[in-house]
């Protein structure tokens, strides 16, 4: 955090084009990694999430599930305390305590994940090592995977990455021709895509992460991956150790997008364009239709985005290039170069990229630029609007359907309706 | 090592969070990664704060450690002083920071800063939320108000003539229930009395405000979970008498009244006269007979809890079924309530225990936390909230004290509101078969969100922690004559039948055994 040192301005090299990108090292205010239990647990049904941390990551996990108590949610915290950080063998054995105790009262989980935090890492306790013993112990039953969450390797949305990239080494072989979509995807969206695919003639689809562990897609050399969501930097490297090669494309967020997306499948598999045409065409006018309901009330509004999630340079390219509005700042805790490419080459010049995060100096930046709507996490929202900023709080961009053409709408609505009810309150 | 679902308090960095954006004038720096900023929400989100919490995390990372996580800590100690220019600094460190033990006092100390440092150490894979409001603030008023302490044995002067006797507020925080409410209840009610209100903290107050903390008479404890040690420090070093009744409910505030007064110096008779509460009118009159036995569980902080169970015991005539807490430090007071209402305390912070004490007890109403809502919610019962942790909702934007004979009338309501209205739990007890009285049919005045109850949540869903006792059976002539008893009393009807009958050695139940077993028990 020294100050000024931190703010380094640098371009791009090896990128398609050169954008001025402004790195921050500072005070972060994101969730870490831990975070993706929250919808990745509603995602695979049969999936358990046990995260081996302290009571703040269970503190953590239940504040960010917000009201979303569940009778018997997937996931927990095995809770270490000062008995385990007498000694690392006494902690192995507590945790298997914990698993063997877990599993007993949920015969439901067929999956596992022990999920790492910063204190199991700070105290070294091996996770990858209790998952091959837990899996010993357990299989066929219930598979144990192990990926770490914790605040001081992954930040937000990383850790669904990692999650996945956990999944990878397991997924079974395969030499067919097939396309493999990766990253979390409400199922109403996966539905459209998978008949979308259809549709365009590509026969072979498969998705991760699957609705039940029992339905894990295969991978190898004839499979090409394309990535529905921008921080899966770790899957994709483990899916090409697995043989599979990436499809480089923008991500599907607003018509645009969707539509690069989907063709770059298309060509991919050598899909005759009229087929392409054929089969989205509909979709996509109704997605035009969806969004011009907004583009008059969007269109020449300035907004600001706080690192979050990643998918800010992919929104921010949405909202300026669909809705004519005006990007000031995208800020991304991490820039993925190479996944980002199609993103930055779309993105209109003048957009300030930020990459990591000095909160106080970003607040200093979003006052003086005055946005018309300002994204960011749930810590700041409330305070930027009692400063009478109008403020869209990002973790709903995960919590709601927002990729694809019929989604296109809804997700301008969630920008839309703030600054809607501005307009509406005479208080 | 143990599984947790669900937490009631979150560490203990997040108590001194509490203390800290309660307070004026503070900033801590927190040693944490980037995770433990999700704590903010807490306060901008759920209680609605326009301001961020006055904290600075480090937010290290794995490629600081084993390097410069020392350094990283004094930047931002120094820079959070120089962008926020507070009159004190708080600092120390989340639970990964103390792992990595750098020390965060120390290192505070040696940017020599111009204002007070003050260290706090939480152990946080120890002790919980509360415990580090108590520490935090007890570390505060000892570090600021130390430094004005009289030589031991130094007589305190007596109070000027003519002069109001002063007291202090202890224990209110921000993430308080109703803290904000009760402070201004008890301030008018003492001002009745004709005495004033010092400093309230660590709420409103700054660390300027602290240093004077010894200046008043006496200290009134409002929440002993939060505010006792501060308080009995004040004792010793300023020998400050503590009023440690907690004003919750009509006799409580009574005794409080007393306890003040006695203290004080004051005659309270006029106060105690002019209480205008209209919880014991509403409670005496006619249609409250219907609460008369009500069986309620009761769950929440120490605090809350055992005034709780008092308010339900003496001032509705409910019958307490269940007490208990999550605040261990605080379990033999909850225990010596408990042994009152002859019933065992549930002594816990693992809300499955409480799930299942309140399953096996078929209470009518439940009074808790967030967690106790939701279980309630499951399980078919109404509820009212009484205690934090809360959501949302439970920050209501109208003025709802629980201290206090206004509190007393907000508790009236607020406990009164989800039951059925005496006439409307009648007729559903006579006409079973009509259509608007079907089971998942709430109270009336409820609407369709009371009706959307579970079918089935009373037992006739199997129901893990009976399933031992099951070894009676039940014709199926009883079995329907049983469905005909309304959900909210067929739990313990059915519970009751089956205790009568294998006491009896009668291996199926029919429907005479249910009446018989009905005359034996009573309603
Ligand atoms: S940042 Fe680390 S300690 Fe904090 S909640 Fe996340 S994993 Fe747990």
């Amino acid at each position: 955090m020294s100050a000024a040192a931190a703010t380094v301005t640098s371009s791009t090299t090896g990128g398609c084009e050169d954008r001025p990108v402004l790195r921050e090292r500072g005070q972060h205010s994101v969730f870490c990694g831990l975070t993706g239990v929250v919808w990745l647990h509603r995602k695979i049904q049969d999936a358990f999430f046990l995260v081996v941390g302290s009571r703040t990551c269970a503190h953590l996990l239940q504040s960010a599930a917000g009201v979303m108590i569940f009778a018997e949610p997937r996931f927990g915290t095995a809770i270490i305390d000062d008995r385990d950080l007498a000694g690392l063998a006494d902690a192995n054995d507590e945790l298997d305590r914990v698993v063997t105790q877990l599993l007993e009262r949920r015969p439901d989980i067929k999956l596992l994940f022990l999920v790492g935090s910063c204190p199991s890492e700070v105290i070294k306790l091996d996770l990858s090592r209790a998952a091959l013993r837990l899996n010993r112990q357990f299989a066929p039953g219930v598979r144990v995977l192990s990926y770490s969450g914790s605040g001081i390797e992954t930040t937000f949305t990383q850790g669904e990455d990692a999650c996945l990239a956990s999944m990878v080494p397991v997924l079974p072989q395969t030499d067919a021709s097939q396309l493999l979509v990766v990253g979390a995807l409400a199922d109403v969206v996966e539905d459209q895509f998978a008949r979308l695919f259809a549709a365009m003639g590509i026969a072979n689809v498969r998705f991760l992460p699957p609705r039940n562990s029992g339905d894990l897609p295969p991978v190898g050399a004839a499979t090409q991956y394309l990535l529905a969501q921008p921080f899966l930097a770790d899957t994709a490297r483990a899916l090409e150790q697995r043989g599979a090669t990436r499809i480089a494309a923008p991500f599907p967020l607003g018509v645009e997008g969707t539509t690069l997306w989907l063709q770059a499948a298309a060509d991919a598999f050598g899909i005759d364009p009229t087929r392409v045409r054929a089969a989205t065409d509909m979709p996509r006018e109704r997605g035009k239709r969806a969004l011009a309901n907004y583009r008059d009330r969007l269109a020449g509004k300035r907004m600001f985005l706080f690192p979050d999630s990643q998918l800010e340079i992919p929104l921010a390219r949405f909202v300026s290039r669909e809705l004519g509005m005006q990007v000031i700042e995208a800020g991304t805790p991490y820039l993925h170069r190479a996944h980002m490419a199609d993103e930055l080459a779309l993105l209109p010049a003048g957009i300030q990229v930020s990459e990591g995060q000095d909160v106080e100096r970003q607040l200093d930046r979003c006052r003086d630029a005055r946005p018309d709507i300002t994204v960011c996490g749930l810590g700041l929202a409330n305070p930027l609007e009692a400063e009478g900023l109008t403020t869209k709080w990002s973790i709903e961009l995960l919590f709601t359907p927002v990729q694809g053409y019929d989604q296109a709408g809804d997700l301008a609505e969630l920008f839309a309706r703030p600054l809607v009810r501005r307009t509406r309150l005479a208080v | 090592m143990k599984l947790t679902l669900w937490t009631y308090e979150g560490p203990p960095h997040v108590g001194a969070m509490r203390v800290a954006t309660a307070m004026e004038g503070l900033h801590y720096v927190l040693h944490a990664p980037q995770g433990d900023t999700y704590a903010d929400l807490l306060f901008t989100m759920i209680e609605r704060q326009s301001k961020r919490p006055p904290v600075t995390y480090t937010t290290f990372q794995a490629r600081d450690l084993g390097g410069d996580t020392a350094e990283l800590f004094k930047t931002a100690a120094r820079e959070a002083y120089e962008r926020f220019r507070p009159q004190a600094l708080l600092v120390g460190a989340s639970c990964t920071a103390e792992l990595i033990q750098d020390d965060p006092g120390g290192l505070a100390r040696a940017v020599a800063l111009p204002i007070p440092v003050v260290p706090v150490e939480l152990p946080s894979y120890q002790k919980k939320e509360n415990w580090g409001s108590a520490e935090t603030f007890y570390q505060l008023v000892r570090a600021f108000a130390g430094p004005q302490a009289p030589k031991p044995g130094t007589q305190r002067a007596p109070r000027p003539a003519g002069q109001r006797p002063r007291c202090n507020l202890l224990g209110p925080t921000a993430l308080g229930f109703r803290h904000r409410d009760d402070v201004s209840e008890i301030t008018g009610l003492l001002d009745r009395m004709g005495i004033d209100v010092h400093v309230v903290a660590p709420l409103g107050a700054t660390p300027a405000d602290l240093a004077t903390l010894g200046e008043a008479d006496f200290n009134v404890v409002l929440y002993p979970e939060t505010g006792m040690p501060a308080a009995q420090w004040l004792l010793r070093t300023f020998q400050q008498p503590v009023v440690k009744t907690v004003p919750i409910g009509i006799g409580a505030t009574r005794d409080f009244i007393a306890e003040v007064a006695g203290i004080a110096g004051v005659d309270a008779t006029a106060v105690l006269e002019a209480d205008d509460s209209r919880l014991p009118w509403y409670s005496r009159s006619v249609d409250s007979t219907y609460l008369t036995g009500k069986r309620v569980f009761i769950f929440g902080d120490a605090t809350h809890a055992v005034a709780a169970a008092r308010i339900a015991a003496e001032e509705l005539g409910f019958t307490v079924v269940g007490l208990g807490t999550y605040s261990r430090e605080f379990a033999r007071e909850v225990r010596e309530a408990a042994a009152r209402y002859g019933v065992e305390a549930t002594i816990t912070d693992d809300y499955l225990e409480v799930e299942a004490a309140i399953a096996a007890q078929h209470p009518e109403l439940v009074l808790g936390t967030q967690m106790e809502r939701h279980i309630a919610k499951r399980l078919g019962i109404p509820c009212a909230v009484i205690s934090a942790p809360v959501h949302v909702q439970d920050f209501p934007a109208r003025y709802s004290p629980q201290m206090g004979f206004e509190g007393a009338n907000v508790i009236f309501d607020t406990w009164v509101h989800p039951l059925m209205m005496g006439l409307e739990e009648h007729l559903l007890h006579m006409f079973r078969d009509d259509a608007e009285f079907k089971d998942e049919a709430g109270a009336s005045h409820l609407g369709s969100h009371a009706a959307s109850r579970p079918v089935e949540a009373t037992p006739e869903a199997p129901e893990p922690v009976m399933v031992a006792e099951r070894s009676v059976a039940w014709d199926p002539a009883a079995e329907k004559e049983l469905k005909k008893i309304p959900f909210f009393v067929r739990g313990k009807a059915r519970r009751n039948t089956e205790t009568f009958a294998s006491d009896r050695g009668i291996a199926t139940i029919t429907v005479d055994t249910l009446y018989d077993a009905k005359a034996h028990f009573g309603r």
